[in-house]
């Protein structure tokens, strides 16, 4: 499989790295302070590929604590509110759109 | 059911033991993901959007009431409360976490369950008809033989490296219940005219981007001989199959390519060197697998005991009866299908507490033993008729007494994108606004028998491409949108749809199929005629028409 280092990198907009923690594959993002937060608002903010790559650079590196992390766009708002930029990342965020079976 | 013996206790010990080892080293840091992840597939570990996946092989759709008991347990203390089964006899949980793999492993492990090659480039589970060994008018159990495929399958060196997976699927009735033309290899058990049982063999089929339908390689291949005809054809599939495009790495592409003459000729020409080799089957190791298949001592039962005739009474339980109950092999008993279709929920989930409670149904009326099919549905296998109003009940009590089972709300769905990490669209809330539709029973009842099928992405997992009307979706300019076949089927007739025009938005799909359904409803030509019939008859065109006449 292609490293995700090794593909063309092309942004069209404000873009994060996201992956999943390894012990658990829970959803995380790339924060400013080199680390991972499962909190969106806490994901560090790229606009250009050389930051994009850069950030994706040292989230592969972090291979111990994160599974497969990737570029992906997101809209920040007005009020520096971000949000998911497509339907799969909204879902990875806030979880399956449908009630998850109950327990009676 | 199967009874296990000390090699196969030994081998799933060893492998959890092993998983354990490298689960450890990758949470340390002394494995990356890369030398983790084909490890962790090999054992059906998956990393979903939110979470790992873990699927459990349940071979042959045989399950017995305390594994399915284990399973509940595995749903509620490692998961979030319950389990998805899947169209290949198996159960996922979606949320799983790394760190207690091995121990939701080694507690499925002393109940016999184990995970192994339910996923990556190997053999996978052995499929089956879910209700084998029960049926009338089987030519044999076909469970036989997929145990022994099972056994022989499993960690075999030449088969763990394969170009991409491989399915294997066997029937014994006429009617195909086990999918065997949608396989990489299906197995259709017959007698020849002497009497000897043997296999029809299909090869190549498969959906996926470029769905075939499976072509017969050999009318007849004796029993004795199944294992070495398998043989040569993994070992035909091993040498050319494609390994540098993941696309065109299935047999069916290497079958379809080369031609099925050609690639019999190969499998042909590998056989004869190997078919009077080690892989010949005696007799004796046929019959030491039948035996530790055990069933149930059927007493002598009336075809209608009076409780049957009284119960009838009652509408409900007569609407449910005659849709869920089919006949069985042995005279005053039957198979009751539950369907894990209730309207506006998932298809194929079932809580811990509903897996605990149809554990105790099916020790209660089922000689412990349930079965999973591959529409995603379960099924009691031997219910006398005497019980079938208790067992109605007690399935009501669960909620799973669901008369709607081949009826146009017993939908197959992947888990699409709320869970997958392939989707391109989800499947799930188009199936639960579909049931929602055609909640009413009388109208399901009146449309008849209508298999619809669901796939999140071209990977196919929900069949759409054999549903009697399919849903595929696709993304576009990050919408969802879905493409509509209708005439695909499953069975021992296997077509693939027909694509009817345009895909269309998310919030647009029920009503299609609501169109698509009422102009059958129009343009059948009586009541019995069923929908797949009446696409057969007409072609897609008078359903394109009233699909697209507003769109």
């Amino acid at each position: 499989m292609t490293s995700p280092l090794q593909q063309k990198i092309k942004i069209t907009g404000p873009s994060i790295v996201t992956a999943n923690r390894t012990w658990d594959g829970a959803v995380i993002y790339r924060t400013d302070a080199k680390s991972w937060s499962d909190e969106l608002t806490d994901a560090a903010i790229v606009r250009t590929a050389d930051e994009a790559r850069a950030l994706l650079t040292e989230a592969v590196a972090d291979d111990l604590n994160a599974i497969g992390p990737y570029i992906a766009p997101v809209e920040v708002e007005a009020d520096g509110a971000v949000k998911p930029g497509n339907m799969r990342e909204h879902i990875r965020l806030t979880g399956a759109t449908i009630a998850l079976p109950a327990q009676a | 059911m199967y009874a296990y013996d000390e090699i196969d206790r030994t081998l799933v010990n060893e492998r959890v033991a092993e998983f354990r080892d490298q689960v450890k080293r990758r949470l340390s840091g002394e494995l990356s993901e890369d030398e983790f992840k084909m490890l962790r597939l090999q054992n059906g570990v998956y990393l979903q959007l939110h979470a790992y996946m873990y699927r459990i092989a349940i071979p042959y759709g045989t399950l017995a009431s305390n594994q399915l008991r284990r399973l509940a347990h595995v749903a509620r203390r490692y998961d979030r409360g319950y389990g998805h089964f899947t169209t290949r006899q198996n159960i996922q949980f979606n949320w799983i976490k790394l760190a207690e793999l091995p121990d939701a492993m080694a507690d499925l492990a002393e109940v016999g369950i184990q995970s192994m090659q339910t996923s990556g480039n190997n053999m996978r589970n052995v499929t089956s008809d879910q209700w084998a060994g029960v049926a009338p008018g089987e030519v044999e159990d076909p469970r036989i033989w997929a145990e022994l495929l099972r056994q022989f399958t499993t960690l075999h060196p030449e088969f763990s490296f394969l170009p991409r997976k491989f399915k294997i699927a066997i029937t014994a009735s006429e009617h195909d219940r086990a999918a065997i033309k949608i396989h990489d290899i299906g197995l259709r058990l017959l007698k020849n005219e002497q009497g000897e049982t043997g296999f029809e063999v299909l090869v190549g089929g498969g959906l996926g981007r470029s769905p075939f339908i499976a072509k017969t390689i050999k009318p007849f291949v004796h029993g004795h001989d199944i294992l070495s005809y398998v043989e040569a054809i993994l070992r035909v599939y091993n040498q050319y199959g494609r390994r540098d495009n993941i696309y065109k790495a299935r047999i069916k592409i290497l079958v379809h390519e080369l031609g099925i003459e050609k690639f019999a000729a190969e499998v042909e020409e590998e056989w004869q060197q190997i078919r009077e080799g080690v892989l010949k089957l005696d007799q004796d190791i046929i019959e030491d697998i039948r035996s530790r298949f055990f069933y149930p001592a059927y007493e002598a039962l009336p075809a209608m005991p009076d409780e049957l005739k009284q119960a009838a009474h009652d509408a409900t339980f007569e609407a449910w009866r005659k849709n869920s109950v089919f006949p069985h092999k042995a005279q005053g008993y039957a198979i009751v299908v539950v369907s894990l279709k209730p309207v506006g929920k998932p298809p194929g989930d079932a809580t811990a507490d509903q897996m605990d409670a149809l554990a105790d149904i099916a020790d209660k009326y089922s000689f412990g033993e349930i079965r999973v099919g591959h529409e995603q549905n379960l099924a009691l296998p031997h219910v006398k008729k005497r019980d079938l109003p208790a067992v109605w009940k007690a399935l009501e009590a669960i909620g799973l007494a669901i008369p709607n089972v081949n009826l146009v709300s017993d939908i197959i769905a992947c888990p699409g994108l709320d869970y997958c990490s392939l989707a391109n669209a989800r499947s799930i809330p188009i199936a639960q606004e579909i049931t929602r539709r055609f909640a009413n029973h009388d109208t399901a009842n009146l449309i008849g028998r209508l298999h619809i099928n669901i796939s999140g992405c071209i990977n196919a997992c929900g069949h759409h491409h054999v549903g009697h009307i399919g849903i595929l979706g696709v993304e576009k300019n990050n919408e969802e949108f879905y493409q509509i076949t209708i005439g695909g089927r499953a069975d021992e007739g296997a077509v693939l749809g027909t694509l009817i025009g345009p895909a269309v938005p998310y919030a647009e799909v029920a009503d299609v199929v609501e169109d698509i359904v009422e102009a059958y409803l129009a343009l059948r030509a009586h009541p019995e005629e069923l929908f797949v019939d009446t696409v057969t008859r007409l072609g897609v065109e008078p359903f394109r028409e009233r699909v697209y006449a507003t769109r």
